[in-house]
């Protein structure tokens, strides 16, 4: 399996959690393909919140409304529950603050779906452990100096967040690249999961 | 004088007075029985006439939007954006530009005869809101045989009519682009215009507005009410990189008496000189005037999310980054009203140190997002056709 299908797989999770014709708000929506999607397919009215300009000219060339927002400025210009889904699909670790912006999904809509990439899979460990420098795989591309990434956190981390602010977990799942990530991905998701989808609500 | 046109300019152009021959009642009442309107126009109408672009002009714009005349070669307004594979893009969109009621390019204003008095209308012509030139825009809309606009678009005053376009006849336009605009003046952004307004009264050539019927010119008060905005329009940034302390003239060295000029004094004055020049002192009122009374929302009980709820059309709000006169925040308010009414829009903040100017003058990033929605508009109509 290669990226693109793990992405496809992510988009499917997506899809079938977002209902037909409603609201949708996309934080960091890059290029606008999963808005794009989700308009084509369920007909819904998507807005992306993105701002890199290279990305922005690309959704208004898809016919993918956007806006140029930047989220760390806060999101306070929507009003509470505006939206049915807020989407952010790999973005969290890279916010200044990820558990104010969470708060802020869950207050503009009914329900969220978030993505992460999961800084617990064996080879981010490994690659700390056996290297002993900050890992660099093909999920986390970045030297530690120059990443947007600014926090690395693993799904036990994430769910304990959600525990603590008293966020539901509707739904999850993971999404693993190789062969013995696939198999034990489900088993124990903390160590082989490279990518989870999170479905929650207030 | 032969014009050097390039391939990417919409070449030699001609402007045509047309006659709308229809009543015109104005907000304020006053009915106007018949109006003139100068107009240019870039481009090919197509066969089902679904492409055609409403360009509006702001507070001391004309229908000269693009292209060079004959006799004269400075290019149009616009033209870093109308023309062949620019955004507004004349292969592809037939782009109408007039000279809206009320200024002074030709259009029935304060400098043409009033019928009733044989006398030019000046101080006497009444007042006009936006919605007065959206209504005439529409006569001239018909006149052409044009049921839908595939996109209207201003800047700055002109941005305020393509929204009030969206909100009166939401079946005749298929998109707004709003550039550099807002949905009511600031107190601020009122104060200046009254800054400018005192600046021409206060000039004893005024004539309280009589000035054509006394054969004087109140151009010291206009090239001041200029001055005024032209200062309103640039950034502070701007300002220090053209201009800096540089002088024009004389020194600082001790001993040396003779007057000092900084080049921004003289940049300005001849800003002014040649404005008053080209502009009427009545007309500068008015619209200054028109720009101060709008309010999308005012008779939407100042809702914004309510009077956007009555558009059908798709949205493109483009703000500049140095622009105070028409900050982004503006934009945004728009934005935010256009989202929570539920209807399709983008925006985008264009980084410029040029402010409230920026939307007249070349820049890569905002050319490639008015193009690349410009050409989704013209991909549509090309693929339905």
């Amino acid at each position: 399996m290669n990226q693109a299908e793990s992405t496809r797989q992510i988009n499917d999770s997506i899809h079938s959690w977002v209902k037909p014709k409603s609201r949708v708000l996309d934080l960091g929506c890059g290029d606008g393909t999963l808005l794009a999607q989700l308009h084509k397919d369920l007909d819904i009215r998507g807005y992306g919140l993105e701002i890199d300009p290279d990305s922005i000219n690309q959704c208004v060339a898809k016919g993918v409304n956007v806006v140029e927002q930047d989220l760390n400025k806060g999101m306070a210009n929507f009003a509470d529950d505006s939206f049915d889904t807020v989407i952010m699909t790999q973005a969290l670790q890279a916010m200044r603050f990820p558990h104010l912006v969470l708060d802020e999904m869950l207050r503009i809509g009914t329900q969220c779906v978030i993505t992460f990439p999961n800084f617990g899979h064996w080879r981010a460990r490994a690659y700390l452990t056996l290297r002993g420098r900050m890992p660099v795989t093909k999920q986390l591309t970045y030297q530690w100096y120059d990443t947007p990434n600014i926090h690395f956190f693993t799904y036990s981390d994430f769910e304990a967040l959600c525990r603590e602010r008293n966020i539901k977990i509707l739904r999850k799942q993971f999404v693993g690249e190789h062969l013995l990530d696939r198999q034990l991905k489900n088993l124990w998701p903390n160590l082989f999961a490279e990518t989870a989808v999170y479905h929650l609500s207030k | 004088m032969t014009a050097d046109i390039s391939a990417s300019s919409v070449g030699l152009v001609t402007a045509e007075k047309i006659l709308i021959d229809r009543p015109l009642t104005l907000a304020c009442g006053v009915v106007l029985p018949s109006h003139e309107l100068m107009v240019e126009t870039y481009g090919t109408l197509n066969a089902d006439k679904s492409n055609a672009l409403l360009i509006c002009h702001a507070l001391s714009g004309s229908h000269h939007a693009a292209g060079v005349y004959a006799e004269d070669e400075k290019p149009g307004w616009w033209d870093s954006y109308i023309g062949p594979g620019k955004p507004m893009d004349s292969n592809r969109f037939f782009i109408v530009s007039l000279n809206n009621i009320g200024s002074c390019f030709g259009s029935t204003g304060p400098t043409t005869i009033n019928p009733a008095s044989g006398e030019p209308w000046g101080a006497e012509f009444p007042v006009l809101r936006a919605r007065d030139w959206v209504e005439s825009q529409r006569l001239l809309m018909e006149h052409l045989g044009i049921q839908c606009w595939a996109a209207v678009i201003g800047g700055s005053l002109g941005g305020m009519q393509a929204m009030r376009w969206a909100l009166e006849y939401p079946d005749k336009l298929a998109n707004s682009i709003v550039i550099a605009s807002s949905m009511k003046l600031t107190a601020q952004n009122i104060a200046f215009n009254e800054l400018a307004r005192r600046a021409i009264q206060s000039d004893p050539e005024f004539c309280e507005g009589s000035y054509l019927q006394n054969n004087t010119a109140p151009r010291r008060g206009l090239a001041l009410a200029r001055m005024i905005g032209h200062v309103t329009y640039l950034s502070d940034e701007l300002m220090g990189q053209k201009f800096g302390r540089e002088l024009r003239s004389g020194t600082f060295d001790q001993g040396e008496a003779a007057p000092i000029e900084f080049q921004i004094e003289s940049y300005l004055n001849y800003q002014g000189e040649k404005f008053s020049g080209d502009f009427d002192a009545n007309a500068y009122i008015l619209i200054t005037k028109m720009l101060d009374y709008f309010d999308l929302s005012r008779e939407y009980q100042n809702d914004p999310v309510q009077a956007f709820s009555h558009a059908s059309c798709d949205f493109l709000v483009v703000a500049f980054s140095s622009d105070w006169r028409f900050s982004p925040k503006r934009s945004r308010e728009i934005t935010d009203a256009l989202i929570a009414a539920g209807k399709n829009v983008s925006f985008a903040e264009i980084d410029s140190d040029q402010g409230h100017d920026a939307f007249l003058l070349p820049n890569p990033r905002y050319e490639q997002v008015l193009g690349n929605y410009l050409s989704k508009v013209a991909d549509k109509l090309e693929g339905a056709a």
